[in-house]
């Protein structure tokens, strides 16, 4: 059965896609590239895969100020995620996302939903967002 | 509550002084919407770290603003651009994208920033004052202006600093405010012997670890003894912020916040304490390689993550001395570090030995940002956590982590040498 989790749009947006969950933090910088959306961070555990076009589910981000930049790069590049969850705000990300809309025009939705709830979504979940930060799940 | 803009706020936001300004706090005012705060405060200072990557979104960035006619309003300081300015010729940098560096350069010149260049701006220039308000990018520079200078600084994003810069305004929460800056977690170093701290690869080994535990919160450190050099601590906080999301942290009897245990954690009770010997310690040094076979053929030594400080060149030139011997032919030796920096080299004994060993030398840029060290499948060595970190996704090296002393005895011999004992010194 479909389940629904209530998040908070703090950059609102629709975006439907697999999510690719990861259960830690990531710098964007040195951790995703720009021109492929592959995570290149071999310490990760999503290592090697593609984020481009899916919601990466992760707890929040770390590391590098450059995170925004490679974040706004991506959006640019047509290679960023559908959209991105977390349970804690990364003000790098952010900042990215909306900067990436001042100039591009574009950008990628983010929503912050509970810990219980970040856990809850599955690794390969169809998730649709809506403007309101709504994730269907299913 | 909503957020509250003084009359000031808002007459920059309706572009009354210009379009730039009006830029710049639109986005600020995202931010502190999204962050939730009631209201904007002013930074004195201000670094900036969108300058460095090369992609369409900085170049973009940095053009906008300064077409709008962006001007700073504090003294802002320039981390590292992708191209080091005086060699780019001679380290074979495409054209094409040193002309795409340049146009970043000018942009920010023209925007009135000083052209430090330089990711350890705390090393060269007059640093902000304890207690001082201040906006800067850069991960590991942040850490340092708010555990050993005292000043205070979020965790920010690259484009957020320039806003900030030409604003001179930021979202009033976080590290600026006294009551988020009390410690959160505590280390306590146990039973780790003297001998460790006189390496600088210690500071490393512990940033990485107390990072990864940490993440985003604040650690305190109790256990040192003596004391801890400007360059251990960018060792340190380099490695915290690469492995966690570290941008403030006190070690007591050291940094300014944290004279005693009671002060680093204001009188509050940590959320969690943890103890440190010599075997987590171990691990986390040993966690920075990623290739561990010694006599491993090592394609470039990487120096100066952040850029090199007088007393770390101090350092290498005596242990190239000591080595008595010469780089080895497939090799590459490369340490980065700024002009401020380069130019104290020029005028020291220090630059002919270190020209003539074979190290290179490069300005204003890093091996990360720069297309200066294609080595792609090769074993890139380092004394730097961060390095260590980063080098394997962004370099797509291998990755070996040691003391400055290995990297050197390594250089010479063109394969991985670990000395006996030299870590940890029991």
């Amino acid at each position: 059965m479909a389940k629904v989790l209530k998040g908070k749009p703090i950059i609102p947006g629709e975006a439907k896609g697999q999510a690719v969950v990861s259960r830690q933090p990531i710098s964007f910088w040195g951790g995703v590239d720009p021109t492929t959306g592959e995570i290149i961070d071999q310490r990760h555990d999503c290592s090697g895969r593609n984020i481009a076009g899916k919601v990466f589910v992760f707890p929040t981000g770390k590391g590098s100020s450059t995170g925004s930049a490679v974040l706004m790069e991506s959006i640019h590049n047509g290679s960023a995620p559908a959209a991105i969850v977390n349970f804690k705000i990364d003000p790098i990300l952010a900042l990215g996302a909306i900067v990436a809309e001042e100039i591009y025009k574009k950008t990628v939705p983010i929503v912050i939903v509970s810990k219980d709830d970040l856990e809850s979504i599955q690794d390969g979940d169809l998730l649709t967002i809506d403007r309101e930060g709504n994730i269907l799940i299913g | 509550m909503a957020l509250q803009l003084t009359e000031k706020d808002s007459q920059m936001l309706q572009g009354k002084f210009g379009e730039a300004p009006r830029l710049a706090m639109s986005i600020i005012v995202r931010m502190a919407e999204v962050l939730e705060v009631d209201e904007l405060m002013d930074i004195t200072h201000a670094h900036i770290d969108g300058c460095g990557l090369m992609s369409d979104a900085s170049l973009d960035f940095a053009e906008t603003m300064a077409r709008l006619g962006g001007k700073v309003a504090v003294p802002t300081t320039l981390n590292m651009i992708p191209l080091d300015l005086q060699n780019w010729q001679k380290q074979g940098v495409p054209d094409s994208f040193a002309q795409r560096a340049l146009r970043i350069e000018k942009a920010y010149i023209d925007m009135g920033c000083i052209p430090t260049w330089t990711c350890a701006p705390y090393q060269v220039i007059p640093t902000p004052h304890f207690g001082q308000q201040i906006a800067w990018g850069e991960s590991n520079a942040i850490v340092y202006a708010n555990s050993v200078l005292g000043a205070r600084t979020n965790r920010y994003a690259d484009f957020f600093d320039l806003c900030a810069a030409i604003t001179a305004r930021v979202p009033k929460y976080g590290y600026h405010l006294k009551e988020n800056r009390k410690g959160q977690v505590l280390f306590r170093l146990v039973g780790i012997p003297d001998g460790m701290f006189s390496d600088n690869s210690f500071f490393a080994a512990l940033g990485h670890l107390i990072g990864r535990i940490a993440q985003d919160r604040i650690p305190v450190i109790e256990g040192f003894k003596g004391e801890i050099t400007s360059d251990q601590h960018k060792a340190f906080g380099a490695a915290a912020a690469s492995a966690g999301a570290v941008g403030l942290y006190h070690i007591v009897g050291i940094t300014p916040e944290a004279s005693t245990l009671e002060e680093a954690f204001q009188g509050a009770q940590p959320e969690e304490m943890i103890e440190i010997g010599p075997d987590e310690l171990l691990e986390a040094y040993n966690e920075l390689s990623m290739i561990k076979d010694t006599g491993i053929q090592i394609g470039a030594i990487v120096l100066g993550c952040p850029h090199f400080s007088f007393a770390e060149f101090q350092q290498l030139t005596q242990l190239i001395e000591e080595s008595q011997g010469r780089l080895s032919e497939g090799v590459r030796f490369i340490v980065a570090t700024n002009q401020i920096t380069y130019g104290l080299l020029e005028r020291s004994n220090l630059l002919q030995p270190l020209v003539t060993f074979g190290v290179e030398i490069v300005l204003d840029t890093c091996v990360f940002h720069s297309p200066i060290l294609a080595a792609k499948g090769k074993v890139v060595m380092t004394n730097s956590g961060k390095c260590a970190y980063y080098a394997p996704g962004e370099l797509k090296t291998g990755v070996v982590f040691g003391t400055m002393e290995e990297c050197v005895l390594s250089a010479v011999r063109g394969t991985l040498q670990r000395k006996e004992k030299t870590w940890p010194r029991f």
